[in-house]
């Protein structure tokens, strides 16, 4: 314990320098998923292709990868952006089955009668079908965000500065309580992010959760249980 | 008015959804299109706004054939209700009403008072407006779809089953809210229903539809009620059995009405409304309203 009290400007540094890993392969997973998702579902020759190949990234060992990427991206071994484009990569292969599976869950009554009162496909697509795919879109981020927050500490190895950094120096100087700490924080970090995440679909999506009256035949949005429909096509984490 | 040439629709699968389909349905009435499935009623309607495509004939719309006429900016110039209301869940009830005027470029404000005065036209408490359409009842549900449909104040509103899945008395409260409705605008509606006591009821021209699209016989309700083409339609509608098959039987002095099943039906009365039909369930006030046309 007093190695924490003693070193709590190092944990907090770890800490932030992970949340800053962290952000940049959630966003950009989710951007780039979004394109590849949306060709999936409108082309149904290509689904299969696509949706198994983009699946496949997952299966990339991440060791490996660091030692191939800066090579074909031209970074150093030790930049950063490496654990970022690795990340946004796993993050992507998750994404892509979740956006398509998302889009596909949009009741087909409610986009037939938009096109029926004069919905062009473009307005379409980003004023119906994709808030509707809102919230399955929600589950999978946040199953990419917890990922890539746990997948980050292995930048350590690799020399980027993380809370994975903890367990390794721990481990090498025999400090178990900071190897605790390592552990804890990207916990803790985790659940923040999914939170975070959850709150922001709350504020985003206020539909998808209503109060119903008694005996009001509604229908459900697609809630926490489209999840596991969602995700389980997906590899587990290595 | 509404205009089928010789319109025919054959499906990519090959299926042959109307055939040879030729109809006027005249401005500021009721057309109700009625048939059992497989009967084309509701691609017909559909192409009305260019959903479907015909592979044959032409369609016009106060003489313009609506093939040259842009699919989008044409759906939003027609009103369109369907079964299951077809709102947008995650858009509260005055924005659901509001959608196509947005789209059309309507100021955001002017949009929005519009719509609510649109709830008060069908018949909801404007309270109701900023709910989600899951939190209301299938009625209320039906009729915000109503109100979506009124939006752009259009000349015509097509109606494909829009009471097929609320249960019987919101159906006939909806039914009767769409007389009063049609009393007050005078649309050219075309509507779509497999229950012919609905077709009768709501429709000034009735077209009983068989298979493949092609017409049994158009009229108005008492037309074919006192002159079934053929058998099909009088078995359709139910002319020759049931509530529709009355016989007097003289009782007490007075005439009373009996149904071929020996249900009394009511009493021959001089004919003169008493009063405003109240929304009776059931189909006795459907026959009624039918008759009195």
């Amino acid at each position: 314990m007093t190695w924490i009290w003693a070193n709590l400007d190092v944990i907090w540094d770890r800490t932030l320098d992970h949340l800053l890993l962290s952000v940049p392969p959630i966003i950009l997973s989710f951007l780039i998923a979004l394109p590849i998702g949306w060709l999936a579902r409108r082309f149904r020759l290509g689904r299969g292709f696509i949706l198994i190949s983009v699946g496949l990234l997952y299966a990339i060992p991440s060791l490996p990868l660091f030692v191939v990427l800066p090579a074909i991206v031209g970074t150093s071994g030790r930049d950063p952006l490496n654990l970022v484009i690795a990340l946004t990569i796993y993050g992507v292969a998750l994404m892509v089955r979740v956006v398509a599976d998302g889009l596909a869950s949009v009741d087909a009554d409610v986009r037939l009668s938009a096109t029926a009162v004069g919905f062009s496909g473009r307005v379409l697509f980003w004023q119906v079908q994709l808030p509707l795919a809102g919230p399955v879109l929600l589950a999978g981020l946040r199953v990419v965000a917890v990922s890539t927050v746990s997948l980050a500490t292995v930048g350590a190895v690799i020399g980027v500065q993380s809370l994975g950094s903890l367990f390794t120096d721990g481990f090498q100087r025999g400090i178990e309580a900071e190897i605790v700490a390592g552990i804890v924080c990207t916990v803790l970090l985790a659940l923040a992010f999914d939170g975070a995440l959850v709150a922001l679909g709350r504020l985003l999506m206020p539909w998808s959760r209503p109060a119903r009256p008694s005996g009001s035949p509604a229908r459900a949005a697609p809630g926490p249980e489209a999840l596991d429909a969602a995700v389980l096509g997906v590899e587990a984490p290595k | 008015m509404i205009e089928f040439r010789s319109v025919s629709k054959q499906f990519p699968d090959g299926t042959l959804a109307v055939d040879d389909f030729s109809l006027v349905l005249p401005s500021h009435k009721t057309t109700v299109l009625v048939g059992s499935s497989g009967s084309g009623k509701t691609t017909l309607l559909r192409m009305i706004n260019r959903m479907v495509d015909p592979t044959g004939g032409a369609i016009e719309i106060d003489g313009v054939d609506i093939a040259g006429l842009e699919p989008v900016k044409l759906r939003r110039s027609i009103g369109y209700v369907m079964q299951n209301s077809g709102l947008l869940p995650h858009r509260t009830v005055v924005d659901n009403v509001a959608t196509v005027p947005l789209l059309r470029g309507v100021p955001k404000k002017q949009a929005r008072t519009d719509a609510l005065a649109l709830l008060d036209t069908v018949g909801l408490e404007r309270t109701l407006a900023d709910r989600y359409p899951s939190q209301l009842s299938g009625g209320q549900q039906q009729r915000v779809g109503v109100a979506r449909g009124l939006a752009v104040n259009p000349n015509i509103l097509l109606m494909d089953e829009p009471f097929g899945a609320v249960d019987p008395i919101v159906r006939a409260e909806l039914q009767q809210e769409l007389i009063r409705l049609q009393r007050e605008l005078g649309k050219t509606v075309v509507f779509v229903t497999h229950d012919v006591e609905e077709a009768f009821l709501l429709g000034d021209q009735v077209v009983i539809l068989r298979q493949g699209g092609r017409i049994a016989q158009v009229g108005s309700p008492a037309e074919i009620l006192a002159n079934p083409a053929d058998d099909f339609v009088a078995s359709f509608v139910g002319a020759d059995r049931g509530r529709r098959a009355l016989h007097l039987e003289s009782h007490g002095g007075r005439d009373i009405l009996v149904d071929s099943d020996g249900r009394l039906a009511g009493v021959l009365t001089d004919g003169s409304r008493q009063s405003e039909a109240a929304p009776v369930p059931g189909s006795g006030a459907a026959a009624q309203g039918g008759d009195s046309r």
